[in-house]
């Protein structure tokens, strides 16, 4: 016998076919009509009652606006990310005069070592390479793994076995060694993008590839015990089809637990960008990126402290943010709790 | 139980092979499918064709893919001839070719380094399984008190930082701030104390997030496992507390810690090229990301296939621990 698989930390499995959850506390006793809430709307009801995960939420809004306007808000102070300030540096240190890193009015959170760049300007345009990458290698993975551990739970067989297979080999793979060598062998220009947009590409393919079993996985289990449910089967004597099967009986009561991981997966991703930036196989300078100015705060921390409390403290907070909020998403989809 | 370990050691054999096949086909195909010439990179930007041509056979790069992972193995088991430009040098079993950048043979470079990371890695993981599972069941017993929440925040900000991050903030509060460790690689042959020292921080950086990550599980395995009938079967046959939850549930709790466990120590190689990298430990972790960049292969495949044949033992290791706490596995 095969030893049982690890339990996932998340288990959300809607039981129930969307839109049929009647809410029997409510309405019932006192003779007024029962009111139905769909699934969704109770997750809400849920999710807006949990304060930590609606702080990350709106941490999560705030970053992603900040991203957006990158281009206006380093224009309202004034800054940009690649205008050297040599003026602001100690020539014989390389590190920013004035305290704290050269904090001042005009550079909010002060000025790289050696040339001076803005950090409050490198932070912004970091946080779109940050939440792009995240997002898009998480709509990735996302995509691939729902499609294949569908088919590999709907199919069963030998669709399934090799899909399977496919997913314990990448499991079992030194992942961010793979990521690392895929991204350094990738040319500097191709289909028609040059520099950081290559890397960019690159890495979101390449950590969207690394994340589809885990999502995988996930969604083989629920298809594989879903398919066998009687409203399955009782659409399946009704005469519908695999199309229909697969799209309007099995897919609407995966998505929470898509969902779910979607939003787990996210920070990890962020994580993952930042350290392929940090280890030198992520964007190119002089474009900025988190990951790329921890990496060259190595070399400063005991002369420069803030230059690496910056950007770390970017990090930090997103990743927090994000998981904050898949917590609070995972409670309020899991069918299990009670509140 | 024998002829489970035949298949699973087979089953473990067919997918180094594997590896071995797609870190080839990374450094060869993708190139080739991107238009790159990888002799070429080793030449310089305006090399001229001989010389190409030269390095691409001294390195057998003009040998057909599947050859040249032949070739690979052959030597991995057999030793292997290097016959190049007349000149003739023996590689040895095990053999895994020479480092296309420095030249040097690439297993001595492996087994040099291979005791840091393991070090690094073995005293990391026992740091947070201890410290783990102790904060993560203390937080299950005690839940909603100010130790659970507490250590809710520190799992949850650890598992938010990332390594590079604390690593370096940890050098500059208690390397360069209070100055109470040498933030410095000592081998361990040199001396104890010093490699001591120098260990401290990378292991405590490395397993606070592993910590982070097995103190939340446990938390939540526990309180589930804590809700069963056989555990209130077990309190209303009067048994101690501490029976009760040190024997009785800690077993399943230990069943889904165990196979995180054996895919975490699998996974570290990443962990350590991060850790290596920020306290610039000598270890593989540095070694393959030096080597990446450099389009090293030899040295790429050596790496991965050490580590991975690590990842392979530790998984079997725990399928075969999973057997001795549960006993509804069987192995057969």
């Amino acid at each position: 016998m095969k030893a049982p698989s690890p339990e996932p930390p998340v288990e959300a499995a809607p039981d129930v076919p969307a839109e049929t959850e009647v809410s029997s506390s409510d309405g019932a006793a006192d003779g007024t009509s029962v009111r139905g809430r769909s699934l969704g709307r109770i997750a809400w009801e849920r999710l807006k009652s949990d304060r930590l995960a609606l702080t990350g939420g709106i941490v999560v809004l705030l970053l992603v606006v900040v991203a957006l306007l990158a281009p206006v808000l380093t224009g309202i102070v004034g800054q940009d990310p690649e205008t050297h300030h040599e003026d602001l540096i100690n020539p014989l240190f390389g590190t920013p005069t004035g305290s704290l890193g050269g904090i001042s009015g005009d550079h909010l959170l002060g000025v790289e070592p050696v040339n001076g760049r803005d950090i409050f300007a490198r932070i912004l345009y970091g946080a779109r390479i940050s939440l792009l990458v995240g997002f898009l290698s998480a709509v990735v993975a996302v995509v691939l793994g729902t499609v294949l551990g569908i088919l590999a739970g709907f199919f069963g067989g030998w669709v399934d076995t090799v899909i399977s297979r496919v997913m314990d080999g990448l499991l079992a793979f030194p992942q961010l060694l793979f990521i690392i060598a895929l991204v350094s062998v990738m040319p500097n220009d191709m289909l028609g993008l040059t520099g950081s947009s290559v890397r960019v590409f690159v890495m979101i393919l390449v950590i969207g590839f690394f994340g589809w079993p885990y999502i995988g996985r996930v969604v083989r289990g629920q298809a594989l015990s879903l398919r066998t449910r009687e409203y399955v089967e009782a659409a399946r004597s009704l005469g519908a089809g695999r199309r229909h099967i697969l799209f309007k009986e099995l897919l609407p009561n995966l998505v929470a637990p898509i969902i779910v991981y979607t939003t787990m997966m996210i920070p990890t991703n962020i994580l993952t960008e930042a350290a392929l930036s940090f280890l030198g196989v992520g964007v190119k300078p002089p474009t900025a990126s988190w990951g790329q100015m921890l990496s060259r705060a190595i070399d400063y921390y005991d002369s420069d402290p803030m230059y690496m409390v910056v950007p770390g403290t970017a990090i930090f907070v997103t990743v927090l943010a994000f998981n904050l909020l898949g917590d609070g998403v995972r409670d309020a989809l899991d069918p299990k709790g009670s509140r | 139980m024998l002829a489970y370990l035949i298949r699973r050691l087979f089953a473990a054999a067919v997918m180094l092979v594997v590896i071995v096949v797609v870190v080839f086909c990374i450094f060869f195909l993708v190139p080739r499918w991107a238009g790159v010439d990888i002799a070429s990179s080793f030449v310089g930007k305006q090399a001229d064709p001989a010389a190409v041509a030269a390095v691409r056979e001294k390195l057998g790069l003009g040998d057909p893919i599947h050859v040249q992972v032949w070739e690979f193995f052959r030597g991995v088991f057999a030793g292997r001839t290097y016959a190049a430009g007349g000149e003739v040098t023996h590689c040895a079993a095990p053999c895994f070719g020479y480092s296309f950048r420095s030249e040097q043979a690439v297993w001595p470079v492996l087994t040099d380094r291979l005791p840091v990371t393991l070090g690094l890695a073995l005293g990391a993981a026992v740091l947070w399984v201890v410290v783990g599972v102790a904060a993560g069941v203390l937080s299950a017993l005690k839940r909603g008190s100010l130790w659970d929440r507490g250590a809710m925040v520190v799992a949850l900000a650890g598992v938010s930082l990332p390594i590079y991050f604390t690593g370096l903030l940890s050098l500059a509060v208690f390397a360069f701030g209070l100055d109470w460790l040498d933030a410095q690689y000592v081998p361990l042959e040199q001396s104890f104390t010093g490699w001591l020292g120098g260990m401290i921080l990378p292991w405590v950086t490395l397993a606070f997030l592993y910590a982070a990550m097995y103190a939340r599980i446990t938390r939540a395995t526990m309180l589930e496992v804590l809700g069963e009938d056989y555990i209130r079967t077990a309190r209303a046959k009067g048994l101690r507390e501490h029976t009760v939850v040190g024997k009785h549930a800690m077993r399943s709790t230990m069943t889904p810690l165990l196979t995180m466990l054996g895919m975490d120590l699998g996974a570290l190689i990443g962990g350590a090229i991060l850790t290596e990298s920020t306290f610039n430990l000598p270890g593989l972790g540095r070694a393959v990301l030096d080597a990446t960049r450099n389009q090293d292969l030899p040295v790429v495949l050596g790496v991965t296939l050490i580590t991975s044949l690590a990842v392979l033992l530790a998984n079997l290791a725990v399928d075969v621990l999973y057997a001795v706490i549960d006993p509804r596995v069987r192995l057969a």
